[in-house]
C-alpha cells in the first residue's frame, strides 16, 4: 500500500533547516546547540509519527520531479528505511549532547562548521534512508561522503589531511567508479527504470555472468559499507573528533554502506534473482574473509579507536554477509543488526572519546586499571563490548543468532564457523580492555598517591554513553519493533 | 515579427561592432554600455527565439537572406535555418557574450589598454561569426563565417601577453589548415551536387544515390579532419592550450566554452543533416569505431595531460581537449542517446567551462600567481569565487545535481547500449582524474596557509580574527560568475526537458 505523504519530506527537510539557524547564532553557542537539539527532537518525532503507519503495512512516499526521463527524486518509507532512520535519528540527540561536552570539554575551533556539517550529514542519512530509487540513492550517498569530509579532517593538521585524502578518494572513488556505471546499466537493462519495487528491477535476461559484476560492482562500490580491499579509509578517518567517528563511522556513514548493499540486494535484484542466478556466494567469501582479517587486524591495533574502527569492519561485513545467505532469517538478521551494532558500537565510541576527554589517553595499554578512576565509563564499554560480542543479555545476542540461523538455514556450515571464529576474535579484542581496567592496578609512579580518586568525563558525555548502554540491553529485552520493521522487508 | 529574429540576433551585435568602433575615437568608456547592450538584445532576442521554436506552431524558422525567391530547383541565396538545437546553441552563444561582456567591465581596461574599443568591435564579430555559423544553411556560408570567427579571434588572442602573440600565430596556422580542409571537402560536394544549400546536398545525394560514391566519401572525411582541427580533438589540440590560456582573461573566459562547442555543434550538423546516419554509421562500420577509439584517446590524454600540469589555466584548457572527446565519442555512437548526449553536453560543457575560466582569471588576478598555489587557503579569504568555483569544479567531475552529471549519464549509458566499453571506462577515468585534480585543489583551498597568518594558528572564528579579510573581487566579476554557477546548476535540474528537445530535434531531422 503506497500513500504520499510529505511527512518523509518534512523529516529529511528539518535537519537542512537547522543549517542557517546554527550558522546565525554562531556567537551564542548555547542557542546555537539548542537549534541542532531543535531539529533532532523534531526529526525523530516526525519519524514517530510515521512508525504506526509503517507497521501497519503501509509505504509512504513523497516525489519531487521527475530529474531523468521515468526517474524522480523520490522518498519512499518502508520498513527498512524506518528502522535505519529511527536508529540514526535517535543516536543523532545523544551525539549532539555528547559532542556538546567533548567539543566544549577540549575547547576544540570552528565549533559551528562542526555543527552545521553534522546536521547537513544526518540530512544525507535520511535522504538515503528515505530514498525510492537508486538515482535518489545515489545521490544522498555522494551528498553524504562531502559533507562528512570537513567532518573527518576537522583538526586540519598533516594526519586529519592525509586521512581526508584516503577518505574522499575512497568513497568517491569506488562510486563514480562502479556504482555509477552499474547504476547506468541497470536503468539501460531495465528499460528506464531504477525503482525499488518489492520485486526486482532486474530480470534473469541480464544473465550470471554481467549479474555477477553487477552485483559487485554495487556491493564494492558502495565503499562505505568497509567491505575488504576498500576497507582503508575507516581507520584513517578516525583522526576525526570521537563524536563524528562515533555517530558517522559506527552509524551514519558506515551503515549507509551496508544499507544500500541491503537495498541492492533486495530491491535492485531481489532474493530470489540472485539466488537463481547463483551469484551470490562470491560476495559471502568477500565478507567472510573481510570479517576474519578485520577481527585479527584489530587485535593488533593498540590505539583504541582505530582498534574499534578495524572491530566496525568486521561487524559490518557480517550484515553484509547475512544478506548474502538469501534467507529471510539471514536478512532480518543483517537488518537487525544494523540497530544493534549501531547501539553497541556508538558506547565504545562514546567511551573511547569520554577517556580521552577526562585523561587524555588514546591508547589501550594506557587504560590499565582506569575502571577505578571512570567506573561508569568503563562499565558502559563492558555493556558496549557484550552486546557486539553478541552475548545475551544484550541486543547484539538477538541478531548474531538470527545471522546463525540464516547460516544454517542456507546450509552454509563454513559460514556458521566463520562467524563463531569471529564471536571468539571479539571476545579477544573487546573484552580484555574492561576486565584489565577494573582488575588490574594501573602502573605506579613515584609520588603518586595510593588512593584513586573518580575523574569522569563532563556529564554531557557520561549520560549519552549511559543512555546508549543501557539501549543495548533493553534492544535484548524488546527486539519485537526491529523485528517488526526488519521482517516487513522479507514478506512479500 | 518572430521570423525575422533569425537575421536581428546577427545584426545587432554587427552594427554593435561598427558603433563601438566610431564611438571609441571620441568616447572610449562608452564603449562597454553599448556592447553590453547590443549583446544583451541579442541574447535576449535568441531567447525568445527559443521560446518561439518550442511553442509548436514554428518547428523550425527559415529566413531568406536578401529575401532571395523561391525556385522550384535548388537554393540560389544564402539561407538561416533555425531550429531547436540552433536556437539553443545561438542563446547560449549570445548569453555568454553577453555575461562576459559584464564580467570585462573592469578587465578591458587593464589588460588591453587603448585597444578598447577594437576589444569590443571584435568580440561581437566573433559574436556575428559563432551564431552565424550555428544557424546558416549553406555549406559555403558556413566556411566564411567559420573564417570570420577565425580571424577576429586571432586577433583578439594576440591581444593578451607576450607569449600570446606565438600562441596566436600556431593558432592562425593550425585554423588555416582546418579550415581549408572543410573548404575542400565542401568543394567535392558542390562538384558533385551542384548546390551549396544543406538541404539541397542531402536530396540531391538522395536522389541521385552517390552514397557509395569515392568523392562523396572524400568530402565526408575532408569535413571531419577539418572540423576537428578547429575543434582540438586530440592529437590536433596543439593550438589550444597556450592560446586559451595567454589570450586576455576576458577572451579567454568568452573563447574557452564556446568555440571548440560551436565546432562540434557543426560536426554534429555535418554528420546528421548532410551525410545522414545511414551513411555515417552504416556504411563504413570502421569509422565509428576508429573515431570512438580515438575519442578515447583524446578523452584519457587530455584527463593526463591536465593532471601534470600546475597553471590553473593550462589545466582547464587540457580539460577542454578531454571534453572534446566526450562530444566526439557520443555523437559517433551510432545511437540517439549517444548524439543526444554529446549535444546537451555542448550546453552544459559550456556552462561549466566558462564558469570554472571565470573563477579562475579572478583568482590569477586577486592572487597574481597562476599556479595551484595561489589556491591556498583561500576559502576563508575568497568564499563567495571558492563557492563558484566549486560549483564548476563538481560540474566537471560530475557529481549531481549539476550538469555535468546528467552529461556523464546519458553518455555512459549510450556508451553501454552501444556496448563500447572502452568509451565508458574512458569517461569514468576522466571523472576520476578531474576529482584527484579538482581535490587537491580544494584540499589547498581549504587547508593552506594563508599568507599573513601564523602557521598551526587556527582561529576559533574566521570572521572574528583580524589577519584574515574577506578580499572579493567588484561585483563585475562576481555577477558573471554566479550567473555562470547558477547556470550549470539550472541545466542540470531542467535537463530532461532539454534532452526530449534535443532527442525529438534529432529524430526529426534523421527522417
Amino acid at each position: 500500500m503506497t500513500e504520499f505523504s510529505f511527512i518523509p519530506l518534512f523529516t529529511w527537510i528539518v535537519s537542512l533547516l537547522a543549517v542557517p539557524g546554527i550558522l546565525l547564532f554562531r556567537k551564542r553557542p548555547d542557542a546555537r546547540e539548542g537549534i541542532t537539539f531543535l531539529a533532532a527532537f523534531l526529526k525523530l518525532g516526525m519519524i514517530f509519527m510515521m512508525l504506526p503507519l509503517i507497521r501497519e503495512g503501509k509505504i509512504l512516499c513523497f516525489k519531487f520531479g521527475e530529474i531523468l526521463p521515468g526517474i524522480p527524486i523520490e522518498f519512499r518509507v518502508d520498513g527498512l528505511g524506518m528502522l535505519f532512520a529511527l536508529v540514526a535519528s535517535s543516536l543523532w540527540i545523544l551525539t549532539t549532547l555528547y559532542s556538546l561536552g567533548y567539543m566544549r570539554g577540549l575547547k576544540e575551533h570552528d565549533q559551528t562548521r562542526f555543527f552545521v556539517c553534522f546536521a547537513l550529514s544526518l540530512s544525507a542519512t535520511i535522504g538515503v534512508a528515505f530514498a525510492g530509487n537508486l538515482l535518489t540513492l545515489y545521490i544522498f550517498y555522494e551528498i553524504l561522503s562531502l559533507s562528512t569530509y570537513p567532518l573527518v579532517t576537522h583538526h586540519g593538521d598533516k594526519e586529519a589531511r592525509s586521512g581526508g585524502r584516503t577518505y574522499l578518494s575512497h568513497l568517491l572513488g569506488t562510486s563514480v567508479a562502479f556504482v555509477l556505471p552499474a547504476m547506468i546499466y541497470c536503468y539501460w537493462k531495465s528499460g528506464g527504470d531504477l525503482n525499488f519495487t518489492d520485486g526486482s528491477l532486474l530480470s534473469t535476461n541480464i544473465g550470471s555472468d554481467a549479474g555477477l559484476i553487477v552485483l559487485l560492482a554495487f556491493t564494492l562500490g558502495f565503499a562505505k559499507s568497509g567491505l575488504m580491499p576498500f576497507h582503508s579509509w575507516l581507520p584513517n578517518a578516525m583522526v576525526a573528533p570521537t563524536p563524528v567517528s562515533a555517530l558517522l563511522h559506527a552509524v551514519a556513514v558506515v551503515k549507509v554502506g551496508v544499507f544500500c548493499v541491503l537495498r541492492v540486494f533486495t530491491g535492485v535484484f531481489g532474493t530470489d534473482l540472485i539466488a537463481e542466478l547463483d551469484i551470490a556466494a562470491v560476495i559471502s567469501y568477500v565478507a567472510a574473509f573481510t570479517i576474519i582479517v578485520s577481527s585479527l587486524i584489530a587485535l593488533t591495533q593498540d590505539n583504541l579507536k582505530r582498534r574499534l574502527a578495524f572491530s566496525t569492519i568486521g561487524q559490518l561485513a557480517y550484515i553484509v554477509l547475512g544478506v548474502s545467505f538469501l534467507t529471510s532469517n539471514g536478512v532480518t538478521g543483517s537488518a537487525m543488526h544494523i540497530a544493534t551494532h549501531a547501539f553497541g558500537k556508538i558506547t565504545l565510541f562514546f567511551c573511547a572519546g569520554a577517556i580521552f576527554v577526562a585523561t587524555g589517553k588514546k591508547y589501550v595499554s594506557q587504560m590499565v586499571g582506569l575502571g577505578r578512576q571512570m567506573p561508569v565509563t568503563m562499565l558502559a564499554f563492558l555493556f558496549g563490548s557484550l552486546s557486539i560480542i553478541g552475548l545475551p543479555p544484550f541486543g547484539g545476542a538477538w541478531s548474531k543468532w538470527y545471522l546463525f540461523l540464516g547460516a544454517l538455514e542456507a546450509d552454509q556450515l563454513a559460514m556458521a564457523v566463520v562467524l563463531i571464529i569471529s564471536s571468539i576474535l571479539n571476545i579477544a579484542y573487546l573484552l580484555p580492555i574492561p576486565i584489565n581496567a577494573f582488575f588490574r592496578r594501573p602502573p605506579q609512579e613515584d609520588g603518586q598517591a595510593e588512593t584513586i580518586e573518580i575523574k569522569e568525563a563532563p556529564m554531557a558525555c557520561v549520560v549519552p554513553l549511559s543512555i546508549t548502554a543501557v539501549g543495548g540491553l533493553l534492544l535484548f529485552l524488546f527486539p519485537e519493533l526491529g523485528f517488526e520493521l526488519a521482517q516487513l522487508l522479507t514478506k512479500k | 515579427m518572430t521570423e525575422h529574429f533569425p537575421v536581428l540576433i546577427l545584426l545587432v551585435p554587427l552594427f554593435g561592432a561598427l558603433i563601438v568602433v566610431l564611438l571609441g575615437r571620441e568616447r572610449p568608456d562608452q564603449c562597454w554600455v553599448t556592447s553590453l547592450i547590443s549583446l544583451g538584445v541579442s541574447s535576449l532576442i535568441s531567447f525568445f527565439t527559443v521560446i518561439a521554436v518550442l511553442s509548436g506552431k514554428v518547428q523550425t524558422l527559415r529566413y531568406r537572406m536578401g529575401g532571395w525567391p523561391e525556385s522550384d530547383g535548388y537554393e540560389v541565396g544564402i539561407e538561416l535555418r533555425v531550429d531547436i538545437l540552433a536556437a539553443l546553441v545561438v542563446f547560449a552563444v549570445t548569453f555568454v557574450g553577453f555575461v562576459n561582456t559584464i564580467y570585462s567591465k573592469t578587465r578591458a581596461g587593464a589588460e588591453v589598454r587603448g585597444k578598447v574599443p577594437f576589444f569590443y568591435a571584435l568580440i561581437q564579430l566573433l559574436i556575428v561569426g559563432l551564431c552565424g555559423i550555428v544557424m546558416t544553411n549553406d555549406a559555403f556560408n558556413l566556411y566564411v563565417l567559420i573564417e570570420i570567427t577565425s580571424l577576429t579571434s586571432y586577433a583578439l588572442i594576440a591581444m593578451g601577453n607576450r607569449r600570446a602573440a606565438l600562441s596566436s600565430f600556431n593558432y592562425v596556422i593550425m585554423g588555416t589548415i582546418g579550415a581549408s580542409f572543410y573548404l575542400i571537402g565542401v568543394g567535392y560536394l558542390y562538384i558533385k551536387t551542384g548546390t551549396l544549400n544543406i538541404d539541397d546536398i542531402r536530396m540531391v545525394l538522395e536522389q541521385k544515390n552517390l552514397w557509395e560514391h569515392q568523392s562523396i566519401i572524400v568530402a565526408f572525411i575532408f569535413i571531419m579532419l577539418g572540423v576537428w582541427t578547429k575543434m582540438a580533438f586530440f592529437p590536433l589540440h596543439g593550438w589550444l592550450p597556450n592560446a586559451y590560456a595567454y589570450a586576455p582573461s576576458m577572451t579567454g573566459t568568452f573563447m574557452a566554452p564556446l568555440m571548440t562547442k560551436v565546432m562540434v555543434y557543426v560536426m554534429i550538423r555535418v554528420m546528421v543533416w548532410i551525410f545522414g546516419n545511414e551513411f555515417v554509421y552504416s556504411s563504413q562500420p570502421m569509422w565509428g569505431e576508429i573515431v570512438i577509439w580515438m575519442s578515447v584517446l583524446a578523452i584519457v590524454a587530455g584527463s593526463l595531460l591536465a593532471l601534470a600540469r600546475t597553471d590553473i589555466k593550462k589545466i582547464l584548457t587540457y580539460l577542454i581537449v578531454a571534453e572534446v572527446g566526450y562530444m566526439v565519442g557520443g555523437s559517433w555512437l551510432a545511437d540517439g542517446v549517444g548524439q543526444a548526449g554529446a549535444f546537451y553536453h555542448i550546453l552544459s560543457d559550456a556552462a561549466m567551462t566558462f564558469c570554472l575560466f571565470i573563477a579562475a582569471s579572478i583568482i590569477v588576478l586577486r592572487v597574481g600567481d597562476s599556479r595551484v598555489n595561489a589556491f591556498d587557503g583561500l576559502f576563508r579569504k575568497m568564499p563567495l569565487t571558492m563557492i563558484g568555483f566549486t560549483v564548476g569544479a563538481l560540474s566537471m567531475i560530475g557529481l549531481p545535481p549539476t550538469c555535468g552529471f546528467f552529461s556523464k549519464w546519458y553518455l555512459i549509458s549510450a556508451g553501454i547500449e552501444a556496448g563500447h566499453w572502452g568509451y565508458v571506462c574512458a569517461l569514468i577515468f576522466s571523472s576520476l582524474v578531474n576529482a584527484v585534480i579538482f581535490f587537491r585543489i580544494f584540499e589547498r583551498a581549504y587547508f593552506g596557509k594563508i599568507s599573513g597568518v601564523k602557521e598551526d594558528h587556527f582561529p576559533s572564528d574566521s570572521d572574528a580574527n583580524p589577519d584574515i579579510r574577506i578580499k572579493e573581487v567588484p561585483w563585475s566579476m562576481l555577477v558573471p560568475l554566479f550567473i555562470a554557477s547558477g547556470s550549470v546548476l539550472l541545466l542540470g535540474i531542467m535537463n530532461r526537458s532539454l534532452f526530449e528537445w534535443i532527442q525529438a530535434a534529432l529524430k526529426m531531422m534523421n527522417t
